[in-house]
């Protein structure tokens, strides 16, 4: 081909290009009005569709912002009833504790006070008065001598013995006042009994009265969630998601440490099942291994359970107290069971991991005679294998509380998703609403050059009009 | 809930069916071979270090057989020692020192031989890896890879060695490979065509020091 051949080919084919993009713009341009409509239409369409989703979805989250509400509410009135019921059983409790010793305290205060009783009217009791003849002899003594050296000797006696009298009279006052304070001296003891007595007793009254104060807000607590006020809600949700990240955190170290016991036993259970043999991709042994520490942990629960410290199974704290106590007794028996079999199987491991450390000395050419043996590792292991059992026992605690608190936590997180999916299709809705607008303005853009024609030809029609009309 | 535990119920069975329908085997078989003729047999040494690496690498279940490579190796004779390690761990640990003394014994009594019948080495130990059962088979070559036949032994033909791989170990270069290294190449290339031509996997490793490449773990 040449060049002038390419230039018409070129020419020709640009000819047939621009008559296809005017026949084009012509179409468009007719084709205007209901393209507009019908992107307008579509757009619209779209976005209403959209917006309805978003609105339903917005729904289905209110129904789970309910629902989530419901859940913390009951579980916290639970949590209250039970509170409540646990204080009420404490207060039972110190009532049969100390008021049932005060009987014993009131015959004490009784005999103390009699006591101090007794003492006090003794020191109340006074002197007898100076015998009546005393008043005589002061008449007598009034009397006068009139110079009679036989009246004044008679006088003088008769003074001699009043101030005799009257000294015997001193000393016996004197006396019994010692007496009444030393009756009175006794009282003191008996004083100081019965302050102890009264304090001891103002003591197991403060504490009542502290649990009454603690039971006042339990039971306002109880009536919020009843009311199901907001401030009850919003309490219980940072509640639940506080228990949530430290029940969570509990349970990571528990998952630890079943971690550390599933190594000391998984080793030696392949001495009991065999180390060659699969279950699937999983060896036999390192199953049995889960399977012990898994038993343990089921052990656990169900002695929490027995023991009520835990409500993951209401049949088993239903029970009978007979049968209860059975339970307790029986799982408690199987974990001790479990925990020797561990300890022993730790024991089996130190040798086994001692013939292998041995072999694998021998293999490099170590001399062994180099190697310090030590009872402290086989022990420690031995001691980590007995108490393991009865430390994952305890995992029931934080497990239920992770269990109630994560129906909480992934409720607000499906909430949250859900909101996040209508913001999501409300966006979308509203994108496609000004995407409409958008494409009918390229579309515009597209057929600009008639469009231009159109509002140069309205202009002169109109122009005509209304010189016609002024006319 | 009832539902609910029905569902778990069926689920657990299914997985616990899936399990036990699991046939595969685990276990991991490997068959050594080693190169006793004239150009390799002071290489023997060497073979010590690996065999003790594997005593200490394999587990309970697994299948060892060392075996040399004479001038006739298509031979139980020439197994020096074989054993699948016990499912006890205190067993099989018995076991491998067994297996240990019985290499050194072999490794102080050594003998050259003058021919180097490869081929029948490997069909000895893919035959005893198919015994074996194992679901990983390993044949370890350590050996030049210069085969050398008795006149009359009767070796070019196609090898079935489906599922095993063979591993070549320190793969010397002879006096010849350095006057022309094309022969060393070739040598090597033609081994690798007759494995896989018949099923197994090819891998050569030269650096011993390198022991957890040779099981590619």
């Amino acid at each position: 081909m040449n060049l002038n051949d390419a230039q018409t080919l070129w020419t020709s084919n640009l000819f047939y290009l621009l008559l296809l993009i005017a026949i084009a713009e012509v179409f468009l341009y007719f084709a205007r009005i209901p393209a507009h409509r019908s992107i307008f239409s579509l757009c619209r369409l779209l976005h209403n569709s959209f917006r309805l989703m978003a609105h339903s979805v917005l729904l289905a989250e209110k129904r789970m912002i309910q629902r989530n509400k419901e859940v913390l509410l009951t579980a916290g009135q639970k949590s209250a009833e039970r509170l409540i019921e646990q204080e009420f059983n404490r207060v039972d409790a110190v009532l049969k504790r100390d008021l049932g010793g005060f009987p014993a305290i009131q015959r004490a205060l009784a005999d103390r006070i009699s006591h101090i009783d007794e003492n006090y009217l003794e020191s109340s009791e006074l002197e007898p008065p100076p015998p009546v003849w005393v008043n005589a002899v002061k008449s007598v003594a009034k009397i006068s001598s009139g110079g009679d050296a036989a009246v004044a000797n008679i006088l003088n006696e008769i003074h001699k013995t009043t101030e005799h009298q009257f000294k015997r009279s001193i000393d016996e006052y004197r006396k019994s006042t010692s007496v009444r304070l030393s009756k009175l001296t006794k009282i003191a003891p008996d004083w100081r009994q019965v302050a102890e007595l009264l304090k001891d007793v103002s003591k197991k009254f403060d504490g009542l009265n502290d649990r009454a104060k603690l039971l006042d807000n339990l039971m306002k607590e109880y009536r919020d969630n009843r009311a199901k006020t907001d401030k009850a809600e919003r309490m219980l949700s940072s509640s639940s998601i506080t228990h949530f990240f430290i029940s969570g955190f509990v349970l990571l170290v528990a998952i630890g440490g079943a971690m550390i016991n599933f190594q000391l036993i998984a080793l030696p259970m392949s001495e009991m099942v065999g180390g060659g043999s699969y279950i699937g991709n999983l060896k036999i042994a390192n199953v049995a291994a889960m399977v012990i520490i898994l038993v343990e942990i089921a052990m656990g629960l169900f002695l929490m359970e027995s023991l009520r410290i835990t409500n993951l199974f209401p049949i088993i704290g239903q029970m009978d107290d007979k049968m209860r106590v059975r339970m307790i007794w029986v799982t408690g028996i199987i974990l001790f069971i479990l925990a020797c079999i561990e300890s022993s199987l730790a024991f089996m491991r130190d040798r086994i991991a001692a013939d292998l450390h041995a072999l694998r000395q021998s293999l490099a050419d170590v001399d062994m005679d180099q190697q310090v043996t030590s009872f402290i590792p086989t022990v420690g292991q031995m001691v980590m294998g007995f108490i393991l059992p009865f430390a994952l026992t305890f995992v029931a605690i934080p497990l239920e509380s992770f269990i109630h608190s994560s129906r909480t936590v992934i409720g607000i997180l499906l909430a949250a998703g859900i909101r996040a999916c209508a913001f999501v299709l409300r966006l979308l809705g509203n994108i496609f609403l000004y995407t409409g607008g958008l494409i009918i303005a390229f579309y515009d853009i597209l057929i600009i050059p008639l469009l231009w024609i159109e509002n140069v030809l309205t202009k002169k029609q109109e122009g005509t009009k209304k010189a016609k009309e002024k006319a | 809930m009832m539902k609910k535990t029905w569902i778990l119920f069926i689920l657990i069975t299914a997985i616990g069916i899936a399990g036990c329908l699991d046939t595969t085997s685990h276990s991991q078989a490997i068959f050594m071979l080693l190169d006793t003729s004239g150009t390799y047999q002071h290489e023997i040494t060497k073979a010590q270090s690996i065999v003790n690496y594997l005593l200490g690498t394999l587990e309970s279940g697994d299948s060892f057989a060392v075996a040399r490579i004479d001038s006739a190796s298509f031979s139980e004779k020439d197994i020096i020692a074989k054993m699948t390690f016990a499912a006890r761990p205190s067993v099989s640990t018995r076991q491998k020192l067994l297996f240990r003394k019985e290499f050194d014994a072999f490794i102080g009594s050594s003998s050259r031989s003058a021919f180097t019948d490869i081929t029948g080495g490997i069909i000895q130990a893919v035959e005893y890896l198919n015994e074996t059962g194992a679901g990983e088979k390993y044949i370890l070559l350590f050996s030049d890879l210069k085969e050398e036949l008795v006149e009359g032994h009767i070796r070019n033909f196609p090898l079935e060695m489906t599922g095993c791989n063979v591993i070549a170990l320190n793969v010397t270069k002879l006096r010849s490979d350095n006057i022309d290294p094309r022969e060393y190449f070739k040598r090597v290339e033609e081994w690798k065509k007759r494995v896989e031509a018949g099923g197994g996997k090819w891998k050569v490793v030269n650096d011993l020091e390198r022991f957890d490449l040779i099981l590619g773990k």
